[in-house]
């Protein structure tokens, strides 16, 4: 029984069992919803909670786009609630109120007053120039970016994470290409993301001056958003305001003013400020008049 | 002083004969290199993220150096059964203490110099400038905030029972300082009393050893501070110092060398 070939048989059976079941299971584990092999990295290592980390890393950013002027737990984040680096790009709702300048409030004691000699303590923004105070300077904006990306590649379902990098490398740093392959990234992570289509649309019309292409990627956008439950539509209405009113401005450009009447229209529905657009619309129906003879 | 120098001179050997150094220097430097390495939208300017994760290391490197070596000097010289002939020279409790504290806290600073050289020049590389002056405010500072460190590992040696127990006291104290130490007072302010008036006297008792953290100064290239404060925080870090080393004198005094 216990002979050297009886073991190697065993063995060998037992290899060929072995190679049998990964064989069998293999196909079943690649298929199953819950496997994490076909993940990258970060999937593996972190699970679900790599969204929390990529929250982190995106305040990060914003942290870093106020060079290190920034609230931390125990201060008042009133005027942090959205982040600035974000809401500057003009297409996220600013949630901010309170004064940003002193959020550390006075001073609560001598330890708390010597203390704030020895960190940031003046509010800045990078693309104004940081804490040099050097308006020439503001491709400095350049090192928010590896917080974005890392946010980015850690949860690529946030689309805010494409846009406001894209923003930022197209804006200030003038790398149209980067931010044109990085949107293109979000969206075959996100194919239904209006945020990422309209930027994308701003890069063709003020990137490449593309006007046909924007107008595409934004009558894309406006489709998905239609496409939305109507109460994400309430709680989404500015991007398509944004959305709208930059297709009215496109079509007028083109001299189709009719058409950017009808996308004033659509915007006067959704906007805050409707009689800001109504005048626009007059503006328009103005110059349909005098044409006609 | 000549005894204080010799017994500081044998700890600033030891540290160079030891690999604790070299490892956390050549770790950090990969690490920084590999990072260096990483392309972030073909833009090779980009700097900060490094400086921060070079500065963390720097940190996170000389705090480790600082207690792990303070930590096992004399419980070293207790268990070797060198302390009994040491103490048999010329030389006396106290100057065997502040020549162990002076020993690790100049071995310290020759460790942070080596990193700050390696900082500013991986920080050159990709900003084209050396702020010296700024580089020497955060070096100085960080050196007196592991002056406090030392004293503080010194007396915990004296204290608690063996080297780990407290280095893992000291991390503890230290890494609760630099994390909430600033808002103690606002946490107070949350609880009931007594707990309130003990936090309330805990901030006020314990060494501020955030205000050494230059980090996002110099990561965001903000201006020098008005050396006037610098001077002020360094007075500071001597008070504290002075007490810890005091309080070790007092407590090595009353010590049983064998």
């Amino acid at each position: 029984m216990n002979s050297p070939r009886t073991i190697v048989l065993l063995l060998i059976a037992l290899l060929v069992f072995c190679f049998g079941v990964a064989a069998h299971l293999t196909p079943q584990f690649q298929t199953w919803r819950g496997s994490r092999a076909g993940g990258d990295i970060f999937n593996v290592v972190l699970g679900d909670s790599r969204r929390m980390f990529a929250q982190s890393f995106f305040v990060k950013a914003d942290a870093y786009y106020h060079s290190g002027y920034y609230p931390t737990m125990f201060d008042n984040k009133e005027a942090f609630q959205t982040q600035h680096m974000a809401a500057d790009t003009g297409a996220v709702s600013d949630k901010n109120h309170g004064d940003e300048e002193s959020f550390l409030g006075p001073t609560r004691n001598w330890i708390d007053a010597f203390g704030r000699h020895f960190f940031p303590d003046r509010h800045t923004h990078l693309d104004e120039g940081g804490a040099g105070g050097d308006l020439s300077g503001s491709e400095n904006v350049r090192e928010i970016l590896p917080w974005l990306k890392l946010s980015a590649n850690l949860d690529p379902d946030n689309p805010q994470a494409y846009t406001v990098t894209a923003f930022w490398l197209r804006e200030r740093m003038h790398r149209t290409a980067e931010a044109e392959a990085f949107l293109h990234e979000g969206l075959r992570n996100n194919p239904d993301s209006y945020d990422i289509l309209f930027e994308l649309g701003r890069l063709y019309y003020e990137g490449y001056h593309d006007a046909q292409r924007a107008r595409n990627v934004w009558e894309l956008a406006v489709r998905k958003w239609l496409a939305l439950a109507p109460e994400d539509q309430k709680e989404n209405k500015l991007i398509f305001e944004q959305i709208t009113t930059r297709l009215a401005q496109l079509e007028a450009d083109a001299g189709n003013v009719p058409r950017a009447i009808d996308w004033y229209h659509a915007a006067q529905k959704v906007s805050l400020t409707p009689d800001a657009i109504q005048q626009r619309i007059d503006e328009l129906s103005k110059k349909i008049s005098a044409k006609q003879p | 002083m000549k005894n204080i120098f010799a017994v500081a001179g044998v700890v600033i050997k030891e540290l160079y004969r030891r690999k604790d150094f070299y490892v956390l220097f050549i770790v950090t430097i990969l690490i920084c290199l590999v990072m260096a390495s990483v392309n972030i939208f073909n833009d090779s300017k980009i700097a900060r993220y490094l400086k921060e994760i070079c500065l963390l290391l720097v940190w996170i490197s000389s705090l480790v150096i600082a207690v792990t070596t303070t930590a096992r000097q004399i419980p070293a010289e207790r268990e070797n059964r060198t302390l009994l002939p040491l103490l048999a020279k010329p030389i006396t409790r106290m100057q065997l203490v502040f020549g162990k504290f002076l020993g690790c806290w100049v071995a310290c600073g020759l460790t942070l110099l080596c990193f700050y050289i390696f900082f500013g020049a991986l920080s050159a590389t990709r900003e084209h400038q050396w702020p010296v002056l700024n580089y020497f405010q955060a070096g100085v500072m960080q050196w007196f905030m592991l002056g406090i460190v030392v004293a503080m590992s010194l007396l915990g040696s004296l204290v608690f029972a063996a080297p780990s127990s407290n280095s893992t006291i000291c991390f503890i104290v230290i890494g609760g300082i630099l994390f909430v130490g600033r808002h103690l007072d606002q946490v107070a302010t949350s609880m009931h009393e007594p707990l309130r008036a003990v936090v309330n006297a805990l901030y006020y008792i314990v060494p501020h050893l955030e205000f050494y953290d230059l980090r996002d100064l110099i990561i965001h290239n903000w201006p020098l501070i008005e050396w006037k404060y610098i001077l002020l925080a360094l007075l500071y870090a001597t008070a504290y110092i002075a007490t810890f080393l005091l309080g070790a004198c007092l407590v090595f005094r009353r010590k049983p060398v064998n």
